[in-house]
């Protein structure tokens, strides 16, 4: 087992968030906005569909030698699942569910003499004898029997749930959240079931430029969004919270001080200093190569790198306002009560201040997720974004840009980095939207 | 106000100190003139006096911060810190790497930007703050519902998709304006347009839903449901006293950016292949021109910080009740 920077630091992530619900879950007064949530399907429905996204991102974080290539290549979880898809390379493009391929070449028939046409795939649809007459059936046969597997799936684990008797936990299973959780599991576990198996015989999502499957990269890309948008912020909550809170605790110099840095650091145009301290981080591995001699470290350190430029660009505005919220908060009678009491500041910080603040912090890590999801696309776009082998939805939408411009249009690649990106972002957005409204608590009240 | 003016243009003044020690940490002190200059000119087979002759020529031979070679005040002139930093207060930017002088440039590139930026705020101004106030005109119905549900998802979208397909749809299917370039004068309003469009298009999500807080705020005052009290009716409530009451926060939200329009928009005059300070930068970055990137992060910081300037003063024109102190 290899554990690469990032994936360690996903680890850490991990435990650190699950530690972090069980507090809340704790918390006598995060239980109503908690309940909230919970109660809401629209929230529920894209947590699930988050949940289900960081469960490929997790799978693509656990790597390991592979067994039978002679390099010493890493390959994770999800590489070894989607064996077939990885394997299955073409020469070149193919669209989507293609038995030939997208440009005519000159081929060698049996009798020695040559023809000028599009040649069969090498893998997609290779089971096919005759493919023009066998093709649509195939494709319908096969996508009926990868859903009816996926969904009679789920319709039997809907089955043992619908028989449990317990009558706490059927009112919960009768609540519309969990319909709305049943249903996006559905249509995810019967759609991921479907095209998984059509994978086996198809491109479903056609290849690329090399002749790779873009559904295969779409998958891989799925980790590096979710690690640009998480590790981010495990690099900016720390500075943002221990500033913001001491500029507010303290106020005076301190204040001024951060305030200080803050602004300078705010006044830079943030992707100019990305871009700047991203070409520093390439002269430096140009410079030391013999640091970065394996592909993966070096696309995986480039992609920290980018985490914590990301982050050091990033935390001013949660710093700005929890700075505002402590200077409220310390005029608070519970807090001056405990400076009376004569208790040390940094435990008034610590126990008084800090949990009063976690809602603004829940708040800003959840809206910043999808932002930076779509800030990742467009510096990779400028060439600062994550290293060029890795791949990401940035990497696929600059490569599919000049492939709209060929005849016939290469729309695949772009649909789907397009597709999987919406979706996530979109799940993201809509939940961030009320888990602001759960704990806004100027909008408590409706 | 003018002590107010002077006091806050002096609190300006180190923070453009401490960007530019930034800068000039970032760019010399993790990595020395010769990694650059290695950088420049290949990895191999570089010798050793082409660095010199590189470092020699873009004037990175100095010492860093103090030269003890020369005599008297040329102890601290005669050094990379003030010859590449120091200038950069003068708004003299030197020479780029490729051997242009980066102020012409820069002067020659910021109309296009703002021939490109202008137009892309003001429609998308307009246009958010109608579908805002109509949003809030719609309240508690399903068209708010629909239109909010539809803010998200266009919000959901990367801009990249929009500039994409804007051209694909309407600069390759439809053929109506030419996909990307630029001209001078007024031959430039067809390359315009179609930046223009998109960039409004792209911005509707987040600004509509934006604004709609902004006014769905103020709907909840008093003083709007004296106007109601009155008879007037929801539009004239809305568009007479909301949309003036709201104005103070989007007009300083504005103001902040004003400067910053100079500097252009990297991704879409880069995708349009219009000749503005946005894809200036991005030549820089993909040629890895370190000097044009360092002028242009100081540029931006003056630009960001004359932004914060203003919108302090306009705070105090605009809003009767802000005090200066």
């Amino acid at each position: 087992m290899i554990v690469l920077w990032t994936d360690g630091l996903i680890y850490l992530l991990v435990v650190t968030s699950v530690v972090f619900a069980w507090y809340l879950g704790r918390q006598q007064h995060m239980r109503r906005p908690l309940k909230k949530i919970a109660a809401s399907p629209v929230a529920m429905a894209s947590l699930t569909l988050l949940l289900c996204f960081a469960l490929i991102g997790l799978a693509d974080s656990i790597h390991f030698k592979d067994g039978d290539s002679r390099g010493n290549e890493a390959v994770s979880l999800l590489d070894v699942a989607c064996d077939t898809m990885r394997k299955h390379g073409e020469k070149t493009y193919s669209a989507p569910f293609a038995v030939h391929g997208y440009a005519k070449e000159t081929l060698a028939l049996d009798d020695g003499s040559t023809r000028w046409d599009y040649p069969r795939l090498q893998y997609g649809g290779a089971h096919l004898a005759d493919p023009e007459t066998e093709w649509a059936g195939d494709v319908f046969d096969k996508t009926l029997s990868g859903f009816s597997r996926g969904a009679g799936l789920m319709l039997m684990v809907l089955l043992l749930a619908w028989g449990d008797q317990h009558e706490r936990r059927r009112t919960l299973w009768r609540s519309a959240s969990s319909k709305a959780v049943w249903a996006t599991l559905f249509v995810v576990v019967s759609g991921s079931y479907t095209l998984f198996s059509l994978s086996e015989y198809y491109h479903v999502l056609g290849t690329d430029k090399v002749g790779e499957d873009v559904f295969y990269q779409t998958l891989k890309s799925i980790r590096t969004g979710l690690v640009i948008g998480s590790l981010t912020t495990l690099v900016m909550l720390p500075l943002a919270i221990v500033f913001g809170i001491m500029a507010g605790f303290f106020k005076g110099w301190v204040d001024d001080v951060i305030q200080f840095i803050y602004t300078t650091l705010n006044s830079i145009p943030s992707v100019l200093l990305i871009a700047a301290s991203i070409l520093m981080v390439q002269v430096y591995m140009t410079n030391h190569p013999e640091n970065f001699n394996n592909l993966l470290v070096r696309a995986d350190m480039r992609l920290l790198f980018l985490c914590l430029i990301l982050g050091v660009t990033s935390w001013t505005g949660l710093c700005r306002l929890l700075r505002a919220e402590t200077l409220k908060l310390r005029e608070m009678e519970y807090v001056l009560a405990a400076q009376a009491l004569g208790v040390k500041p940094a435990m008034i910080l610590f126990r008084h201040i800090l949990p009063n603040v976690m809602h603004i912090v829940l708040i800003s890590v959840v809206l910043d997720f999808s932002s930076l999801v779509l800030a990742e696309a467009v510096l990779s776009y400028i060439n600062i974004g994550v290293d060029p082998t890795t791949h990401s939805w940035g990497n696929m939408i600059n490569s599919a840009r000049l492939e709209m411009a060929r005849e016939p249009v290469v729309w695949w690649s772009l649909t789907a980095a397009f597709v999987f990106m919406f979706a996530l972002v979109l799940a993201a957005n809509l939940f961030a939207d009320s888990v602001r409204d759960a704990f806004d608590p100027r909008r408590a009240g409706n | 106000m003018i002590t107010y003016i002077i006091r806050r243009f002096l609190y300006a003044l180190p923070l453009l100190m401490a960007v530019n020690v930034l800068t000039f940490v970032l760019f010399f002190v993790v990595n020395s003139p010769d990694d650059m200059a290695r950088m420049q000119l290949g990895q191999k087979h570089v010798t050793e006096q082409a660095i010199q002759n590189w470092k020699h020529q873009h004037g990175y031979d100095l010492p860093l911060l103090w030269n003890g070679e020369q005599a008297g005040g040329k102890q601290l002139t005669d050094t990379i810190f003030y010859q590449k930093s120091v200038n950069l207060f003068l708004f003299d930017f030197g020479i780029s790497d490729s051997g242009r002088n980066i102020g012409t440039d820069i002067r020659q590139r910021m109309w296009p930007s703002l021939a490109l930026a202008l137009p892309s705020l003001i429609v998308g101004l307009l246009v958010n703050i109608t579908l805002a106030l109509l949003m809030v005109l719609f309240r508690n119905t399903y068209v708010e519902l629909g239109s909010s549900v539809l803010c998200v998802m266009l919000m959901s979208v990367s801009s990249l998709f929009y500039i994409i397909g804007g051209q694909f749809l309407i600069g390759k299917l439809l053929r109506l304006v030419p996909i990307s370039g630029y001209d001078s004068g007024l031959a430039a309003l067809k390359f315009l347009i179609l930046p223009v469009i998109i960039s409004v298009v792209a911005g509707i999500g987040a600004g509509a839903r934006w604004y709609r807080t902004l006014f769905l705020e103020e709907v909840e005052k008093d003083y709007v449901r004296t106007a109601r009290a009155k008879g007037l009716t929801e539009t004239q409530v809305l568009f007479k006293h909301v949309l003036k009451n709201a104005m103070i926060p989007i007009l300083t939200g504005v103001v902040v950016v004003l400067p910053l329009l100079f500097m252009g928009s990297l991704i879409m005059e880069s995708f349009f292949s219009i000749p503005g300070l946005g894809s200036y930068t991005i030549d820089a970055i993909n040629r890895q021109d370190f000097a044009i990137v360092r002028a242009m992060v100081f540029l931006g910081s003056v630009l960001y910080i004359a932004g914060l300037l203003l919108t302090d003063i306009s705070y105090t024109l605009v809003d009767p009740r802000v005090r200066l102190s």
